[in-house]
């Protein structure tokens, strides 16, 4: 029995459809990444499964009492609500004081605590929002562009977190994200939606679609690249070592003698 | 004790600061300043419609200000332009609640009682309205507040928790009716949002947590009421309005304290 399953799912959005006949399931352990272009319908999916748009045809099953916890894309708090971290962490439920601290301490921000939410940074914010949803220990955890607003350090302790919290908490992770390379590393299976689902799989699988470059255009290659580089592969793939390249001389192009020829003025 | 209007008059203005202040603090958050002028304008409908068909005017101003909040709810998120939206109906209410007013022939009524409120007035079953309605009210917001504060902050936020943000919504609404029909006797139709934001949006720079900005807000609303009788007994001036002026007083007092405060910390830098 799958902690979710979505079978048939369209959604239709002030009469444009958003999503049309989605079946999807995932299972406890799992981290599902969502990827797409722009308006394909994945903030959409997320706030379906969480009952916030009401599907049009098509049903969302959730198992039963499944705790959610949601990262949302954007949330703007209003500056007349006066909101410390630690009073926000405690909403809609009180946690222990060490368990807050803890918290704290894991997404990084230890010392906020006492700090009015509408002060902090966007990055700083962002953390604070993981940490909220962590202290439910959900059973499936909901990221909508959770690292918008990271630096390079935190986008990767944020992914690091994830792994951590998903092999502690046996929770399920399904994520929404626009920085390829980096998210379909750390998950399992990879989700292509443009309105349906398009294409899904291990990030290999997906990567090597035509439906996945054909949405993606050139940019994919930079994707699989940076992708394969990241991981100790087999010395086909790896860079050439430059003695190699001395050795089989490639045929120079135009293109690349200009380079030269600038390289050589740069000097 | 109850035998004296002026003891009346302050226990009736201590029950109405009471159960304004925390809904006051919501409609701040939630930036409904407006739906609670329509809601409160909507009430001269209520008395006049009361009074054609002679049934007891807590229930009429109760239903058409219960009936106004419903109304404005449903039809805000649905891409009107709300500030217009309740431009429109706020004063549309007022308008035809005075119309409605002048057929009402035989009863000599005094309108000014129903616009500006009369607190001096307030008997002492007037009094057992406002206790019960005070009590309901803050014992309503006070049972679901964690709910409230979820849904105020982010509808999605609230689903994802398994909170209904449209049933948290219709709390807040059905409170703001109870206030509204409370609040006629002690401040009238035309100041009763004033009596909603103007102790919460005092009590804003003084406050860290929601909480503390609702107690702030309830000890500000009953300074203004028994401040501002005392005020208008010395003055000779119309009670209502005096309360609301010491009310705005002390906004204007605690903005300068707490941009004062603001800027120290600043260039101290945060703690």
């Amino acid at each position: 029995m799958p902690l979710l399953s979505i079978d048939n799912l369209s959604v239709a959005l002030g009469g444009h459809s958003v999503l049309e006949g989605i079946d999807l399931s995932v299972d406890r352990g799992e981290i599902v990444t969502l990827v797409g272009p722009n308006g394909s319908g994945k903030s959409t999916l997320l706030r379906a499964i969480i009952g916030a748009v009401r599907p049009s045809r098509g049903r969302v099953t959730r198992e039963a009492g499944l705790v959610i916890g949601y990262v949302p894309q954007r949330l703007a708090i209003d500056p007349t609500l006066p909101l410390t971290v630690f009073r926000f962490l405690n909403l809609p439920r009180r946690h222990s004081r060490q368990a807050l601290a803890q918290a704290l301490v894991q997404a990084g921000v230890p010392e906020l605590g006492q700090q009015q939410v509408a002060d902090l940074s966007g990055g700083q914010f962002q953390r604070i929002l993981l940490a909220r949803a962590l202290l439910e220990k959900p059973d499936l955890l909901l990221l909508d562009e959770a690292t918008r607003g990271l630096d390079h350090r935190g986008t990767a302790d944020f992914y690091r977190q994830i792994a951590k919290v998903r092999s502690e908490l046996e929770c399920a992770v399904m994520m929404v994200s626009h920085e390829l390379h980096v998210v379909m590393r750390a998950s399992d299976r990879v989700v292509c939606l443009n309105g349906h689902v398009c294409c899904q799989g291990t990030p290999e699988r997906v990567l090597a679609s035509p439906v996945y470059r054909q949405l993606f255009g050139p940019d994919t290659s930079d994707a699989l690249a940076f992708y394969r580089h990241s991981h100790p592969q087999p010395s086909s793939s790896q860079c050439p070592a430059p003695e190699d390249a001395g050795a089989e001389a490639p045929p120079t192009t135009p293109a690349k003698a200009a380079n030269d020829r600038l390289m050589e003025a740069s000097r | 004790m109850f035998d004296d209007f002026l003891v009346r008059a302050v226990l009736a203005g201590l029950g109405v600061a009471l159960a304004a202040a925390p809904l006051g603090c919501f409609v701040v958050w939630r930036r409904m300043a407006y739906f609670g002028d329509a809601t409160a304008h909507a009430a001269i409908l209520g008395v006049a419609l009361s009074l054609l068909l002679s049934t007891s005017m807590l229930a009429g101003v109760l239903a058409v200000s219960l009936l106004m909040a419903v109304v404005v709810s449903q039809l805000s998120g649905r891409g009107y332009a709300m500030d217009t939206l309740l431009g429109v109906m706020a004063h549309s209410a007022l308008a035809f609640g005075l119309v409605a007013v002048s057929f009402v022939s035989g009863v000599r009524i005094d309108l000014m009682a129903y616009l500006f409120g009369d607190i001096l007035a307030v008997g002492k079953s007037d009094l057992m309205i406002i206790a019960a309605g005070a009590i309901l009210v803050v014992s309503l917001v006070g049972w679901r507040w964690s709910a409230l504060l979820t849904a105020t902050l982010d509808e999605d936020l609230a689903r994802a928790s398994g909170i209904d943000p449209r049933r948290e919504q219709l709390v807040l609404t059905l409170s703001l009716a109870v206030v509204v029909a409370v609040a006629l006797k002690v401040v009238g139709v035309l100041l009763i949002a004033a009596l909603l934001i103007i102790p919460a949006a005092a009590a804003r720079p003084l406050c860290r947590t929601p909480e503390a900005m609702a107690l702030a807000a309830a000890s500000i609303g009953a300074c203004s009421t028994t401040g501002g009788l005392q005020a208008a007994y010395w003055l000779d001036t119309p009670t209502g309005p005096t309360i609301v002026s010491l009310a705005a007083l002390i906004f204007v007092v605690t903005s300068v304290v707490g941009r004062l405060c603001y800027s120290r910390s600043r260039a101290v830098g945060p703690e």
